[in-house]
C-alpha cells in the first residue's frame, strides 16, 4: 500500500468514525430500554405517544406549507432576476444570505415586536395567524438553501430563449413559469424542498417562541424528562433528514438532458 | 396590393450605439426573405423587433395591415425558430409541436390531428413520443420548425437556424425548410450571414452592414449587379485589378504591362491615374472563348481543387486574379507555375 494512500484512509476513518461512533451509540442506547437484552420498546413509546403524532403531523403540515409558499415567492423572483435585471443578482444573493447570518432568535423576536396582538397587524393573535407567522419564518429560514437550488437549476437550461420560444407560441408569464419553467427545474426545487422539510422538521427556537405545538419543541421536552425515548428520537429525525438528503441524490438523476447536437 | 410586411425607419438604439438605422423594407405575402450580413450588423435585432423581443426605438412593422410595432410577442400570431433549437427539454416532440395549439385552447382530439400533419410534412411521421435529447440537431431543428407553424402564424422568423448544424445536413435542411415554405405559402423571415445560403433559397435579399441595407433584390439581381462595393465583396467572391489608366478616351488601361480597352471608366479617371476593376471568379476562361474581347496572360500562382470545380489563382503581376473552372475528369488539372492564358467580357467587368 502506498503510503499517501494510507494516510487518506486514515483520515477518512477517523472522520467516519466520528460521525458514526455517536449515532451507533445513541442507537445502541435507543434499544437498551429493557434491561439485560435489545429492543424497540423507546421506539414502540415514542410512536405510540400522541403528541409525536400531533407535533410531527404539525410540523409537517407547516414544511408543506412553506415548501408551497417558498416555490411561490422563489422561482418568479430567480427567474425575473435572471431574465430582466441580470445585474441585481449579486444584491438578491446576498439578501438571501442573510437568514443564514441573522439569528433566528433575532427574527422572531422582531416577529413578536411587530405582530403582537397589540400591534396594527396582531398576527400572533391568533394560532391561525401564529401559524402564518411560522410559515414565512420557515421560509425564510430555507430562503438560502431555496435560492440556490432554485438558482443552480435555472442555470442549466437556457431560460430566456424557451421563454422566447413559448412566448412566440402565444403563452403568457404565467403560463411560461408554470408549463416550461417550472417543470425543467423541478428537481432543483425538490432539492430546495427537501431542504426545507428538513429545517422545518427540527426548527425549535421559533416554534418555541412563538408558542406553537412543532415537533421540534417536543423533542426538546422529550429530551428534558426521559431517558430512552429522546435517542429514539434523535435516531428517527435522523433518518427523516438523511432520507430527504437521499431523495435529493436520486432526483438528480431525472434532471433535464442536454439536446444541444450538430448532426 | 398592399405589402403584407412592411417595416417603416425601424431605428434601435442601446446605450449609445444605434444597430438599426432608419431600415424600410417591404415584402408581399408569401415571399422567403433573407436579411443577409456579416455578424453585428443587426439582423438579429431586426428580426426580434419583428417578433417583439425588442421594443424598436422609433419606426413601426406592419403585418397584414395591422401595425403590431407595441404588441407583445403572444399576440403577434408569428413563428420563430431558433439557432439553438430551443425545443422545451421537458415535453416530448408531439408536445412540443402541440405547445401553441394547446395555449390556444385547440381541442385534444384537432391538437393530435394537427400534429400527425406537421410530422409528416417534416419527415418525422411516428416520432411524438420522443423526447429532444433522443434526436439529432437536424431532427430536433426540423421539430422546431414544426412546432413554429403548427398554429398557422401569419408569419415565420428564422434566426440563423443551419448555423448550428454540420455543413451536410445545413444543405439539406435548408431546401427542405424552402420545400416546405413553398407548400405551405407562408411568408417567411430568413437571418444568415452565409451568403450562398442566402442566394440559394431566398426570393429577395435584404444586405445589410452596420446596421443599414445596402441593397434589395432578388438573389440574382444581388449577385449579378451589386449595388456598392460591399455587396459586390460580401456576396460571391470578387477580384479586384489595380489598374493604371492609359488613356481615358477610349478606355485603355495597363494591367500590370498588358493594356487592354475597357467599355466605362470613372468620370474622373485621367491619363496615369490608378483605377479598380472587379469581376467574378467565373467570368473568367482559360484561353480564348467566343464573346471574349480581353486577354491577358499570367502564370498558375495556386490550385485549389473543389470537387466538381476546380479553382486557380493567377498571378498577373502585382494582380492575382482567381479563376473557376470546371473539372474535367478525362485531363489532369493545371499545375503550380505554368503559364496561362485567361480571356474575359469587357462586359462583365463590374464598375463600382
Ligand atoms: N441587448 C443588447 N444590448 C446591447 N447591445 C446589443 C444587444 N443586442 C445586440 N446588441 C448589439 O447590436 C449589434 C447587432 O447585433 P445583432 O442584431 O445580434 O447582429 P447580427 O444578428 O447581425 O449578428 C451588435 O453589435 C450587438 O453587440
Ligand atoms: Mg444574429
Amino acid at each position: 500500500m502506498k503510503p499517501n494512500k494510507f494516510w487518506s484512509w486514515l483520515v477518512f476513518g477517523l472522520g467516519a468514525a466520528y460521525f458514526i461512533i455517536p449515532l451507533v451509540a445513541t442507537f445502541m442506547f435507543s434499544l437498551s430500554m429493557r434491561r439485560g437484552y435489545y429492543s424497540f420498546d423507546s421506539y414502540a413509546s415514542v410512536f405510540s405517544d400522541p403528541r409525536f403524532q400531533a407535533t410531527f403531523g404539525y410540523s409537517a403540515v407547516i414544511g408543506l406549507f412553506s415548501i408551497v409558499v417558498g416555490i411561490l415567492v422563489v422561482v418568479p423572483a430567480v427567474y425575473f432576476v435572471r431574465l430582466r435585471l441580470p445585474w441585481l443578482r449579486p444584491a438578491v444573493e446576498f439578501i438571501t444570505l442573510m437568514p443564514l447570518i441573522i439569528p433566528a432568535i433575532v427574527l422572531v423576536y422582531g416577529y413578536i415586536r411587530l405582530y403582537n396582538s397589540s400591534s396594527i397587524i396582531p398576527f400572533t393573535g391568533s394560532a391561525l395567524g401564529t401559524d402564518i407567522l411560522l410559515t414565512c419564518a420557515y421560509v425564510t429560514l430555507a430562503l438560502p438553501y431555496m435560492y440556490r437550488a432554485v438558482d443552480t437549476g435555472m442555470r442549466t437550461i437556457d431560460i430566456q430563449t424557451l421563454t422566447e420560444a413559448a412566448q412566440i407560441a402565444g403563452a403568457n408569464t404565467a403560463q411560461i413559469i408554470g408549463r416550461i419553467i417550472l417543470p425543467n427545474i423541478l428537481v432543483a426545487v425538490l432539492s430546495g424542498a427537501f431542504l426545507t422539510f428538513a429545517i422545518v422538521i427540527g426548527e425549535f427556537t421559533i416554534a418555541s417562541l412563538l408558542n406553537r405545538p412543532a415537533f421540534g419543541p417536543y423533542l426538546q421536552n422529550i429530551g428534558a424528562n426521559r431517558a430512552y425515548e429522546p435517542a429514539a428520537l434523535a435516531i428517527i429525525s435522523f433518518i427523516i433528514t438523511w432520507g430527504a438528503m437521499g431523495m435529493i441524490n436520486v432526483l438528480g438523476r431525472f434532471a433535464p438532458r442536454t439536446s444541444a447536437r450538430t448532426d | 396590393m398592399a405589402a403584407f410586411l412592411d417595416v417603416q425607419n425601424l431605428t434601435k438604439t442601446f446605450g449609445t450605439t444605434t444597430v438599426v438605422k432608419e431600415v424600410s423594407f417591404a415584402f408581399d405575402k408569401g415571399e422567403f426573405i433573407s436579411l443577409l450580413g456579416p455578424s453585428g450588423c443587426g439582423k438579429t435585432t431586426i428580426l426580434r423587433m419583428i417578433a417583439g423581443f425588442e421594443t424598436p426605438t422609433s419606426g413601426s412593422i406592419l403585418v397584414d395591415g395591422q401595425d403590431i410595432t407595441t404588441l407583445k410577442p403572444n399576440q403577434r400570431q408569428l413563428g420563430m425558430v431558433f439557432q439553438a433549437y430551443a425545443l422545451f427539454p421537458n415535453l416530448n416532440v408531439g408536445d412540443n409541436i402541440g405547445f401553441g395549439l394547446k395555449i390556444a385552447g385547440m381541442p385534444a382530439e384537432e391538437r393530435r390531428a394537427r400534429v400527425d400533419e406537421m410530422l409528416k410534412l417534416i419527415g418525422l411521421p411516428g416520432f411524438e413520443r420522443r423526447y429532444p435529447y433522443e434526436m439529432s440537431g437536424g431532427q430536433q431543428q426540423r421539430v422546431a420548425l414544426a412546432r413554429a407553424i403548427a398554429p398557422r402564424p401569419r408569419m415565420l422568423l428564422l434566426d440563423e437556424p443551419l448555423s448550428a448544424l454540420d455543413a451536410k445536413i445545413r444543405v439539406s435542411l435548408r431546401e427542405e425548410i424552402r420545400a416546405i415554405q413553398l407548400d405551405l405559402g407562408i411568408t417567411t423571415v430568413f437571418v444568415t450571414h452565409d451568403q450562398e445560403e442566402a442566394l440559394s433559397i431566398s426570393d429577395r435579399i435584404v444586405v445589410m452592414n452596420s446596421g443599414s441595407i445596402e441593397q434589395l433584390g432578388a438573389p440574382h439581381e444581388v449577385y449579378n449587379k451589386p449595388a456598392t462595393r460591399f455587396v459586390a465583396t460580401f456576396v460571391g467572391h470578387l477580384n479586384t485589378i489595380e489598374a493604371t489608366v492609359v488613356d481615358a478616351a477610349t478606355g485603355l488601361v495597363d494591367i500590370d504591362g498588358q493594356t487592354v480597352t475597357v467599355p466605362t471608366l470613372p468620370a474622373t479617371a485621367s491619363a496615369g491615374a490608378p483605377v479598380s476593376l472587379t469581376l467574378r471568379p467565373e467570368v473568367l476562361s482559360v484561353g480564348a472563348r467566343e464573346g471574349n474581347d480581353i486577354t491577358l496572360t499570367g502564370t498558375i500562382a495556386d490550385v485549389t481543387f473543389l470537387g466538381s470545380v476546380i479553382r486557380l489563382r493567377i498571378a498577373l503581376g502585382r494582380n492575382t486574379l482567381s479563376l473557376d473552372t470546371f473539372n474535367d475528369q478525362r485531363t489532369a488539372p493545371p499545375s503550380r507555375g505554368e503559364p496561362v492564358t485567361i480571356s474575359l467580357a469587357s462586359k462583365d467587368l463590374l464598375v463600382l
